[in-house]
């Protein structure tokens, strides 16, 4: 499956700040065929640094998409049935409009000048273009991590264009702890001389401080037996310690090199805001509680975490379940077992696949 | 014979030759919304759904199990019964099912007050402990009863709470909900008279006590 990215422009977006921004481009990748009656669609939302290679292989990149285990023919978002599309998010740095954007009122990028966005105004963007496709209700809205965070905001935010919706590893909103690892990689990015307040385009970026911003990010990713299975203590193309402070270790390696591969695909202003649109996330603004806010959704749920999950801890996907469930909403909850930590979602599909595809199919079935 | 009767006949063999099922798929009536407690793989939910068109939901501990069961197509939430009916609003559901679980509870009283909370009515079953073979098991062996329906060494059993058809009626009397169908089975055979020395299962249809 070869997969083209494409985009679509809008003239404008109102966002949650009371500004709005335009013009707005949006970039996506659709796979399978859309059905007579438009009734086949899925939405994939992609995680904070995905983007819209969600399958296939890339024609620019020809690497495979970031969920291509999960999406394609006879996978478990199945592409001879369904019609899935995947779009960049706002804010974004891979074809949607984002900080790195060309501002039409100035021809410089935008930069810090864009202005703060938020989940809602993510999926806001994602309606239109599901609009433009003249698409009035998605089977199903799906995604991990923050992905799951805008299939959430969807089914509150269009309940009558939702079927169901699969939020996975994820949470309706962020803790303390969440904000506050957000919050290091921000501080690292902004504390790169480079960064220069966020002018940088055309110069040298802040790549020392973007890279140790991903270091961490990838450290809760992972979990101590991932962690432990994949590098243990082994060292690094030596038999004794350096007595330096080149690598020594394996993990050392490892994350200096996911660092450094970051640097090269994202853009360090993209991070500020997106983390900073995760932390802003609350099922519950503007509807007082949870149960308020879910009593909204009118559609199916599955939702799913993982044992080892200690970013996003299926305290909190329970957390939503109750609340669904106290709604008497149409909930399917399971906490898969697996060692990868977040990472699950996207590496350790095998259980993952068989949920999806078992829900999707009653879930099409029913909706006929 | 009619694709109803057919689909039907063949539904004891395919579970696995659940009598109690059989009695459930009777006593529920279609298009109900219906919540099984410790439902398993889903088994009994899929039929019902399909074949009588219910709205089903289950819970169940074993995260094995529900992922075959959400494969299936039945929305089943990943919990402990004894911890987990809390959420529910009252009478959210038609009927609450207890196949095969009110003995593996810590606390079967407070599941069957929550269940007749959330629920209309209560359909309970369970293994009849009063069963003659359980009571000869144990006069002649001296130790706890191993028998088809109670298999389990003492030290490895899930049943924690051991009720005969008398215990039952009971403690629907002292807890006020009120019994409005009984069936009791040996195999799949309906037991008539001395229920609680010949009966393996019994299936209770119970809603809460209108007097009180």
């Amino acid at each position: 499956m070869i997969a083209k990215a494409t985009s679509v422009r809008f003239d404008s977006i109102s966002l949650d700040s009371g500004a709005s921004l335009g013009p707005v481009e949006v970039a996506y990748e659709t796979y399978g065929e859309l059905n007579a009656a438009k009734s086949n669609a899925i939405l994939v939302l992609h995680a904070f640094s995905g983007d819209a290679h969600a399958a296939g292989i890339g024609t620019e990149t020809g690497k495979p998409g970031w969920w291509d285990n999960m999406i394609g023919p006879g996978k478990a978002f199945d592409t001879n049935q369904y019609f899935v599309i995947c779009s960049n998010v706002l804010g974004g740095c891979r074809g949607t409009t984002g900080p790195a954007s060309i501002n039409p009122a100035t021809g410089c990028p935008y930069a810090m000048s864009f202005p703060v966005i938020t989940i809602g105004d993510m999926v806001r963007l994602q309606k239109m273009l599901i609009d433009w496709f003249g698409i009035e209700r998605l089977l199903a809205v799906t995604g991990g991590s923050m992905g799951g965070m805008q299939a959430l905001e969807w089914a509150v935010a269009y309940p009558g264009c939702v079927v169901s919706a699969i939020p996975i590893a994820t949470t309706t909103r962020h803790s303390a702890q969440q904000i506050a690892f957000n919050e290091v990689g921000r501080q690292a990015i902004m504390a790169d001389p480079n960064w220069n307040g966020g002018d940088y385009y055309g110069k040298e970026p802040p790549a020392r401080g973007l890279a140790v911003a991903r270091m961490v990010g990838h450290i809760t990713f992972m979990s101590d037996d991932s962690m432990h299975e994949k590098f243990g203590r082994r060292l690094r193309g030596k038999e004794n310690f350096g007595f330096d402070f080149d690598v020594d270790f394996e993990v050392e390696s490892y994350l200096r090199y996911r660092g450094s591969q970051f640097v090269e695909r994202f853009d360090a202003n993209s991070y500020l805001y997106i983390t900073k649109a995760m932390d802003y996330f609350d099922l519950t603004n503007g509807h007082g509680s949870l149960t308020a806010a879910l009593e909204r959704a009118k559609a199916r749920f599955l939702v799913i975490s993982f044992s080892s999950d200690w970013l996003y801890p299926s305290y909190q996907s329970q957390e939503m379940v109750r609340a669904l469930r106290a709604r008497n909403c149409d909930v399917a909850y399971v906490e898969l077992q697996s060692n990868y930590g977040h990472d699950s979602f996207l590496v350790d599909v095998a259980e993952q696949a068989g949920l999806v595809r078992g829900f999707l199919a009653s879930t099409f079935e029913k909706a006929r | 014979m009619s694709a109803h009767a057919a689909r039907k006949q063949a539904f004891v063999p395919e579970l696995l030759g659940r009598s109690d099922y059989e009695i459930i798929a009777e006593i529920v009536e279609p298009n109900t919304k219906v919540l099984d407690l410790g439902c398993g793989e889903g088994e009994l939910l899929e039929w019902l759904a399909q074949n009588k068109g219910v709205e089903a939901r289950g819970v169940e501990i074993s995260s094995a199990k529900v992922q075959r069961a959400i494969a299936r197509g039945v929305s089943v939430f990943q919990g402990d019964i004894d911890a987990g009916l809390a959420d529910y609003p009252d009478r959210a559901f038609d009927y609450v099912i207890l196949s095969q679980t009110l003995q593996e509870t810590h606390h079967p009283r407070d599941v069957l007050r929550e269940m007749l909370r959330v629920g209309r009515r209560g359909i309970v079953a369970f293994p009849n402990f009063g069963h003659w073979r359980v009571r000869l098991s144990m006069l002649t062996s001296g130790g706890a009863p191993r028998t088809k329906l109670f298999p389990y060494e003492w030290y490895e059993s899930p049943n924690i709470h051991f009720l005969t058809l008398h215990d039952f009626e009971d403690l629907a009397v002292k807890d006020g909900f009120q019994v409005q169908r009984r069936f009791f089975l040996a195999g799949h055979r309906k037991v008539e008279w001395m229920a609680n020395l010949l009966a393996e299962v019994a299936v209770y249809l119970v809603s809460r006590d209108v007097a009180r």
